[in-house]
């Protein structure tokens, strides 16, 4: 297969409407009534609070290359002209299917299981109604502001994403002049409010209903002729010239400050909203017809994600999962004796992430522990590690931390922290020139009796113990030597000294990592060509690198085997003829997130296991620091690749990618059901039952394979 | 268990590599940190280190410093090179750098950078002596130059540097390169007008079967490529054609290496085969040491923490011997003043003080103290002196070799006093005085080697009552050279207060 046929644009999807076939698969599980329903409200949420990232993201960037005349043509051949005009039309699609399922399966089954939505004030009781207004003028009343508009007064800044209540007024003195005013819907008080109902059913209806009903409430001398809420969208992508910023510290905080002011992109209103009061919102905010959205219910879907928490309705919700132990490395033990007894795997959520916290947290306190190295991208709010840092720099070991400022909206959460781990003596380092750095690498150096001994943790998720509960991930506890010698070559790099002279076990983006990945998979290809076994797979979160689509392409069509399991965006395309007919692509999509990335390569037999913080993904291998690193140990590649075959196995929450590009499940007739992420908490669950046993054991008892077929 | 660290302050990097010591003798390196700084570009463009450079530099030993206590090192060397060794401000630098970091650089000669390369490679212990005991040619691939060391039965035979650095090389080409298709060709021709001259002056009567291979990245692609630090020439050479097929920079990408290094690898390479096809050698062996290998075993050694594996003695001595074949200064009169030197200043470390470095010293004066007679008989001392300083002794620090060249010289010549000297020479106060006492007894040996005509039997010495007692046995008879004393051992009553005297036995014949 020759380069130029494999590089024709027809070969490829454009990302951004993938991303929106991801979102629908995300409603898919909302629709799925095999969940217990809160859960079906939460998948819900998820695909509202996705749209509103694309949106500010995405959809602004495409705006802004408009409008910086930038006209090239993306993978698939489109401009942005093109890919905007597709995904307004799929996104409008996209809306209307979340709404049919809220207002079709979702709010009924709600009404049947004894939970009352009241989606207009019009259809409250006498009593409720008493009720509502009485909550209004005590506890809603005093913290609006609402806002006029007249020619002495300009139309107000709408923040973004916030819910508004525009309405049109008269003047009660006759004039007749049409006035526009706006009030915001407080975010200090609870979206959802819970009231009074006769048959002891839960009834609920929304904040911004409870204004709408006493509107005039706020303008007293006004006629209140319609009020309706809407919502707005801006430009939200984050862009600094770190060149010049002086300081890229108070550049980021400037921009946080003015990322509200972003060009709106995005109008909902609701269906019913009267003509006159949109006209003006759309010439105000300057929006044209393709940027509104008519919303047939509720704006701001997000909302659902609290109704998900509302007390009592248990039996509505997945028993909640806990994180199990893994016998390796049981509570309360030294962590790096743990180590030292072999590499562990640690397999996030269905094993607990609590080992990595305490490997920082008994490094802070151990004597024979130098220095401690680490990178931190998003991190929670209140994070144990961070504490553990700070206490590791009192301590007097040095602590030496890469703070990652420009992980997308949380930069205010991390300048916080990184300040803390500054007063504490921590060495911080504020990012790098030009790059984001997104690999995970903790690195502890330890002064024993032998000589120095290294201690290194890579992972694919973040280190944050509350994410670590919903995303599935790798972690790799290992102190072998040429990874620890890398680990200190990775540190040393970031800090700014030339790169070293090789590298023994891990690769490192931007720099190597794509060669890498190239030259395995062609590695493969030329495997293929000499007749022996060749195969792939890899799992990742997204797939738009057109050199490693067309390297996978050019293995294919050579006979290697290829298996692909791509959470979000995949611009790849299956069953090319010649092409990528050797490809399978799936997606899954279910009670975890699908966040770990692995790669299986079979070369001729002698088969290699990689696990990594990069997606195939332009931005993670040329934009980003990103790591991919060996398993090594035999017995935990087994345990990958059984990883692996259990998540390729599973036909429940698996969509498959076919000819034309939609994803459809599996037909299971005359199939046992498989649910990766159940079996993996069996697993998990299982070998965890095993640590008592083995605590005051030197021996270790493999975890049995579970048959999945 | 010891934490080293060892700092190379070269043309083109600052780098710091930590070692970790142990009582075994066992090195192992735990960090290495480089940072590019062109401290060579202000050095041999303006003659000088530019303040800023020195400012940078400062910056990052203290920032090094920080990592040093990190590790909690006990102890810390810094050797600087040529960029620091050819500046005109040397001295200055010195000082700031020692005043701002409060750390101690210190600068090493050539033949000292070479011989810690060496000593890196030995630290390799048997595989380094399985590999001289064959013939086996050590290249140390530097900047400027290379240093080439032969060896033959496991002695250093010679060793010589070549101004043939991949970087003078590919600045001496940078004009021509893009005028001429085959680049290659240009560097081969320009290697092999270099080669020839050496392989016709050392090479004919050694048989070289290994070259050993110091640098910075052909050992490393070799050791990448092959996973083995060990190739056969044949397989060196078909690998080698692959270059040819790949740019540069596909290379660096393959072998991992900093691509600032991307244009030197085409060079090395070539260098490398020529010097396997002018030396039919048949292995290479690339075992990827540094200077800062070097240094840490230096320091092992030093503290007593490896025994040395390899007589590096025998090495400066065996070397001495050949540049003084060279000369034609290896008769049975040279190796008998040798042997008298000995004697004199093992039955005189009581009033000298001295150790083993300065026996080594004074027979390295001995073996090489005829060699100027080569060029001229009337200024035999003189020509010596430029002999000796002009021919790298691997082994020798730079002042070392200073103190032998001027033991020959004085030997012969009016001997000239501190503050004349200090003129001329840049002997610190210690080395002088070693400077004179090592000239002490060597003239007093020359002048009772030249005071007999037959072989000397046996010669012992004692020191009593302020006299130097000095028998030898002979069968021949004194023939006291006219202004013995005034001229051979008056020097040695100066320096050590103690008077010479010879008796003479004649040897009893019979029983």
């Amino acid at each position: 297969m020759d380069k130029s046929s494999l590089e024709s644009y027809e070969n490829y999807y454009n990302r951004e409407l993938s991303w929106i076939k991801f979102d629908e698969r995300v409603l898919n599980e909302a629709k799925d009534k095999a969940y217990p329903l809160f859960e079906r409200l939460k998948f819900l949420s998820i695909t509202a609070s996705n749209l509103d990232e694309f949106f500010m993201i995405r959809v602004a960037s495409l705006e802004d290359m408009i409008s910086a005349k930038y006209s090239k043509k993306d993978i698939a051949g489109m401009t942005p002209e093109e890919q905007l005009k597709e995904i307004y039309k799929e996104t409008h699609n996209l809306v209307s299917m979340q709404y049919n399922t809220f207002n079709r399966s979702l709010l009924p089954e709600l009404s049947q299981e004894g939970i009352n939505f009241i989606s207009c004030h019009e259809d409250l009781t006498k009593q409720q109604a008493e009720f509502v207004d009485k909550f209004f003028m005590e506890d809603v009343y005093p913290v609006l502001t609402p806002m006029a508009v007249d020619s002495s007064r300009p139309f107000p800044l709408i923040r973004n994403k916030t819910l508004n209540i525009g309405a049109l007024l008269s003047k009660k003195n006759g004039d007749k002049e049409v006035e526009f005013a706006t009030v915001q819907v407080p975010d200090v008080l609870p979206r959802i409010v819970i009231i009074p109902d006769e048959n002891e059913k839960v009834t609920i209806i929304l904040l911004e209903e409870i204004i709408e009903k006493n509107i005039e409430k706020l303008f007293l001398n006004y006629n209140v002729l319609c009020a309706h809420p809407f919502r707005i969208m801006r430009n939200a992508d984050l862009t600094i010239d770190e060149d010049d910023a002086e300081d890229l510290l108070k550049e980021i905080e400037k921009q946080i400050k003015k990322r509200a002011w972003g060009e709106a992109i995005r109008l909902e209103v609701a269906e019913d909203i009267d003509k006159k009061l949109l006209k003006h919102l759309k010439s105000e905010l300057s929006v044209n017809d393709s940027e509104i959205f008519k919303i047939n219910g509720p704006l701001d879907l997000t909302f659902l994600m609290k109704m998900y928490s509302l007390s009592g309705f248990d039996h509505l919700r997945s028993e909640k999962f806990i994180p199990k132990e893994n016998p390796r490395i049981p509570q309360g033990k030294d962590v790096f004796e743990c180590i030292r007894k072999g590499d562990i795997l640690l397999h996030h959520p269905y094993e607990t992430f609590e080992p990595v916290v305490e490997f920082i947290r008994q490094a802070a306190n151990d004597e024979k522990v130098l220095a401690i190295k680490q990178t931190l991208y998003r991190v929670s709010g209140n994070s144990p590690i961070i504490a553990a840092l700070a206490k590791a720099a009192e301590n007097g070991k040095q602590v030496s931390v890469l703070v990652e400022l420009k992980a997308r909206f949380d930069e205010e959460n991390n300048i916080i922290w990184a300040k803390k781990l500054e007063k504490a003596g921590c060495h911080v380092i504020y990012g790098l020139v030009g790059l984001k750095t997104h690999s995970k690498i903790t690195l502890v150096v330890r002064k024993e009796e032998e000589g120095i001994r290294r201690y290194v943790h890579l992972g694919t998720g973040n280190y944050n113990d509350s994410t670590a509960k919903l995303y599935t991930d790798i972690g790799l506890l290992t102190c072998s030597e040429p990874v620890g010698e890398d680990a200190t070559a990775v540190f040393n790099m970031l800090s700014g000294y030339s790169e070293p002279m090789w590298w023994n076990r891990l690769s490192l983006a931007p720099l190597w990592l794509k060669d890498k990945f190239i030259s395995l998979i062609e590695r493969e290809r030329d495997n293929a060509i000499l007749g022996k076994e060749a195969k792939i797979i890899a799992k990742i979160n997204s797939l738009c690198d057109k050199d490693v689509i067309m390297a996978l392409y050019d293995a294919a069509s050579h006979g290697v085997k290829i298996d692909l399991i791509v959470r979000g965006i995949c611009c790849l395309k299956v069953g090319i003829k010649d092409i990528s007919e050797n490809i399978t692509v799936r997606s899954i999509v279910g009670e975890f997130l699908e966040h770990s990335r692995i790669f299986y390569f079979e070369n001729g037999g002698n088969s290699e296991v990689y696990c990594a913080s990069a997606d195939w993904m332009p931005r993670n291998l040329e934009r980003r620091v990103e790591i991919l690193y060996p398993i090594d140990d035999e017995k935990l590649k087994e345990e990958v690749i059984h990883i692996l075959d259990v998540l390729l196995s599973d036909n429940i929450r698996a969509s498959f990618m076919q000819k034309d590009g939609t994803y459809e499940k599996i037909d299971r007739r005359g199939k046992v059901s498989v649910c990766a992420h159940e079996v993996f908490k069996e697993e998990a669950t299982e070998a965890s039952k095993k640590t008592d046993t083995i605590k005051d054991d030197r021996v270790f008892i493999p975890r049995e394979r579970i048959e999945v077929f | 268990m010891k934490c080293f660290a060892a700092i190379d302050v070269g043309s083109y990097e600052l780098t710091m590599k930590i070692f970790e010591i142990n009582s075994r003798g066992d090195i192992r390196q735990i960090d290495h940190i480089r940072h590019r700084i062109e401290l060579g570009t202000d050095t041999y463009n303006m003659g000088k280190i530019s303040h800023e450079r020195v400012d940078e530099l400062c910056n990052y030993l203290l920032e090094f410093k920080r990592i040093m206590n990190s590790y909690k090192v006990d102890d810390v060397k810094i050797y600087g090179t040529s960029a620091i060794r050819e500046t005109e401000n040397t001295l200055i630098i010195l000082e700031q750098i020692k005043l701002r970091t409060g750390l101690t650089v210190n600068v090493l000669s050539n033949s000292e950078q070479r011989f810690l390369h060496y000593k890196a490679v030995a630290s390799k212990g048997e595989k380094f002596e399985t590999s001289v005991s064959k013939g086996s040619a050590l290249i140390d691939i530097g900047g400027g130059s290379i240093q080439i060391s032969i060896f033959s039965e496991g002695k250093l035979i010679t060793t010589q540097n070549i101004r043939l650095g991949i970087l003078r090389m590919r600045e001496m080409l940078s004009d021509l390169q893009p005028k001429t298709k085959d680049y290659a060709k240009l560097v081969e021709e320009l290697i092999d007008n270099h080669l020839y001259p050496f392989k016709n002056l050392y090479l004919k009567n050694v048989d070289i079967q290994n070259i050993i291979v110091v640098d910075d990245y052909i050992s490393h692609i070799i050791q990448k490529a092959f996973s083995k630090d060990t190739v056969d020439a044949e397989e060196y050479k078909v690998f080698i054609k692959r270059f040819k097929e790949k740019s540069a920079i596909d290379l660096c990408k393959e072998y991992d290496l900093a691509q600032e290094s991307a244009s030197l690898i085409p060079t090395s390479a070539l260098l490398l085969r020529r010097i396997l096809k002018h030396t039919g050698a048949k292995r290479i062996w690339a075992p990827g040491v540094s200077l800062s290998d070097g240094i840490a075993y230096e320091y092992a050694e030093n503290e007593k923490l490896v025994k040395n594996r390899h007589n590096f003695e025998e090495d400066i001595i065996s070397c001495a011997i050949n540049t003084a074949k060279r000369y034609d200064a290896n008769d049975t009169r040279n190796q008998l003043v040798e042997s008298i030197a000995m004697t004199l200043f093992d039955s005189t470390k009581k009033i000298h003080g001295m150790g083993n470095r300065e026996k080594l010293i004074l027979r390295i004066a001995a073996i090489l103290n005829d060699c100027g007679k080569y060029m001229s008989l009337e200024e035999a001392a003189e020509c010596s002196y430029t002999i000796i300083m002009a021919t790298e002794l691997i082994g020798l620090s730079h002042a070392e070799r200073v103190v032998v060249a001027n033991v020959v010289r004085f030997n012969k010549t009016h001997f000239v006093y501190f503050d004349d000297i200090s003129k001329e020479e840049t002997l610190t106060k210690s080395q002088y005085l070693t400077m004179a006492k090592l000239t002490a007894i060597f003239r007093l040996a020359d002048g009772i080697c030249r005071s007999y005509k037959k072989k000397i039997e046996s010669i012992n010495a004692s020191v009593k009552d302020e006299m130097l007692n000095i028998n030898v046995i002979c069968d021949d008879d004194i023939v006291l050279e006219k202004g013995f004393y005034d001229r051979k051992a008056k020097l040695f009553e100066e320096v050590f207060s103690v008077k010479p005297v010879l008796k003479h036995k004649k040897k009893v014949m019979g029983i």
